[in-house]
């Protein structure tokens, strides 16, 4: 039985033949397609080895560094172009929850005045017992800390990174590992950096970590983000015999041990606690927190650059 | 393609690059985002054909790449290959069909996220499965569906329709 036939045709008892095709493009066209895609991964995979092996200041990471810089004015640009629609949504949609929000705001200012109180009480015996002890201490915020704002002109598709491009780069002294708030709280650390951008891995990405403490009992652990969520943080690594409430609010740690200090200065804000469990099996406590920082919408971030950086 | 075509569909991979990064990624509905140039890739490359919307792809995903910092290259690889199945789709079985763009689209958001998610996976890149392949990617191929039909449409309206189709080959009946 002929190869060309068809199904059908068997079904009906017919035989079928292809007419050789006598045009060029029938034969050209295919391979060409194939060629075209084939040189197209082949550029990608190598585009993908390279930028994976070279360094920031390697030959690719320059070109890629360039290439940042001449499309930043089109992100700026189109950036400000939304801006307008972005805070119209923001207006209306904040329309919505505003009675509620105002009625939980009056509850947390009654709050917060009492505790401006003891926490200046809190202050000035703390000063006062550091100068007494000679307590050395790492950098703290936000007194060590120079904020440099930078408008985020840009974010990567898909649920693979959580990080933002913002508008400020070595040229505006920033650095690799420099930390990035919001007057929220804690948005996450600079990874990458050209002359006038920046990338930002937040504190939602799969890989971000920041050592932490709850503010009201003292216990420490590790906040990253929750899996299988968006925009939730845990604070890991939170031992059973310590305590964490619900409604605490959890801050970054800081540390000092030698030369070595945390990425985190002490004392940025990060979330409020919404859930504490435990189990036998579980070697530590379970605690979700929900972020200050809606990292979702982000418009404007401060980079903090330590003043110790000569300008 | 003339030109004048391909320079028009340059401006629309760029515009849509810029639009992606700049805006689409930070409007979250339902958990996750659309992806605006995939639909563009798609839609260039059931009009313009496979080698075109595989060429498109490519830079589309180069300007993402750029733009965000992230590694060169990821973003082009998972374009290419969805604007040259796309161009393929049209050329073939898709011709002449009114909901191919819907259709491309669908299979092609799924098959993108599943393979991005394996190139991440491979780069050593820490992704969460349900994350990445049920918890964003669900809400994206809704909205990319959505978008499908509105977008073929203004791409079609700014860079035309010039696929050439390839030739079917002809048959003779032998009784």
């Amino acid at each position: 039985m002929s190869r060309q036939r068809s199904a059908r045709s068997a079904a009906l008892g017919l035989t079928v033949r292809r007419i050789p095709s006598t045009g060029p493009a029938r034969g050209a066209g295919p391979l060409r397609r194939r060629l075209v895609v084939g040189v197209l991964v082949v550029a990608a995979l190598v585009l993908i080895s390279l930028s994976f092996r070279s360094e920031e200041s390697g030959p690719l990471g320059g070109v890629q560094s360039a290439g940042a810089t001449a499309l930043r004015p089109f992100a700026v640009g189109l950036e400000r172009v939304a801006q307008p629609f972005r805070d119209a949504y923001s207006w209306g949609d904040s329309l919505l929850t505003a009675r509620q929000e105002a009625r939980d705001l009056r509850t947390e200012v009654r709050d917060l005045r009492q505790r401006t109180i003891q926490s200046a009480f809190a202050l000035q015996e703390n000063a006062y017992l550091r100068r007494l002890l000679g307590y050395l201490d790492g950098p703290r915020f936000p007194a060590d800390f120079d904020p440099v704002a930078a408008e985020v002109i840009g974010r990567p598709a898909g649920a693979f990174t959580q990080a933002i491009v913002i508008a400020a780069g070595s040229d505006n002294r920033v650095r690799v590992n420099d930390p990035v708030v919001t007057a929220d709280g804690l948005v996450g650390l600079v990874t990458r950096v050209t002359p006038d951008t920046a990338r930002v891995q937040l504190l939602t990405d799969e890989e971000a970590a920041a050592s932490a403490i709850d503010l009201r009992t003292g216990a420490t652990g590790i906040v990253r983000h929750a899996r299988g969520t968006r925009e939730t943080l845990v604070l890991d690594r939170v031992r059973k015999q310590d305590v964490v409430r619900v409604g605490n609010e959890i801050v970054s740690a800081g540390w000092r041990a030698g030369a070595l200090s945390s990425l985190y200065p002490k004392g940025i804000q990060i979330g409020r606690v919404t859930s504490v469990g435990q189990t036998d099996t579980d070697l530590f406590q379970q605690v979700q927190i929900d972020p200050y920082v809606d990292f979702g919408s982000l418009d404007a971030v401060l980079v903090l650059v330590p003043t110790s950086r000569s300008r | 393609m003339s030109p004048a075509g391909w320079l028009r569909a340059l401006a629309v991979v760029f515009v849509a690059a810029l639009l992606q990064v700049v805006i689409v990624s930070s409007v979250v509905v339902g958990g996750g985002t659309s992806d605006l140039l995939l639909v563009v890739v798609v839609a260039l490359g059931l009009l313009r054909g496979s080698t075109s919307g595989a060429v498109l792809g490519f830079l589309g995903g180069l300007v993402v790449d750029v733009v965000t910092l992230g590694t060169l290259g990821v973003s082009s690889l998972v374009l290419t290959l969805a604007g040259f199945w796309a161009g393929r789709y049209g050329e073939t079985t898709g011709r002449d069909r009114r909901f191919a763009p819907i259709i491309a689209v669908g299979a092609i958001t799924l098959l993108a996220g599943g393979f991005a998610y394996v190139l991440h996976y491979l780069l050593g890149e820490e992704v969460v499965a349900r994350t990445a392949l049920v918890t964003a990617l669900a809400p994206a191929f809704v909205i990319n569906l959505v978008l499908a039909l509105p977008v073929h449409r203004l791409v079609r309206a700014i860079v035309g329709d010039e696929l050439r189709l390839e030739p079917a080959g002809e048959v003779e009946v032998l009784a």
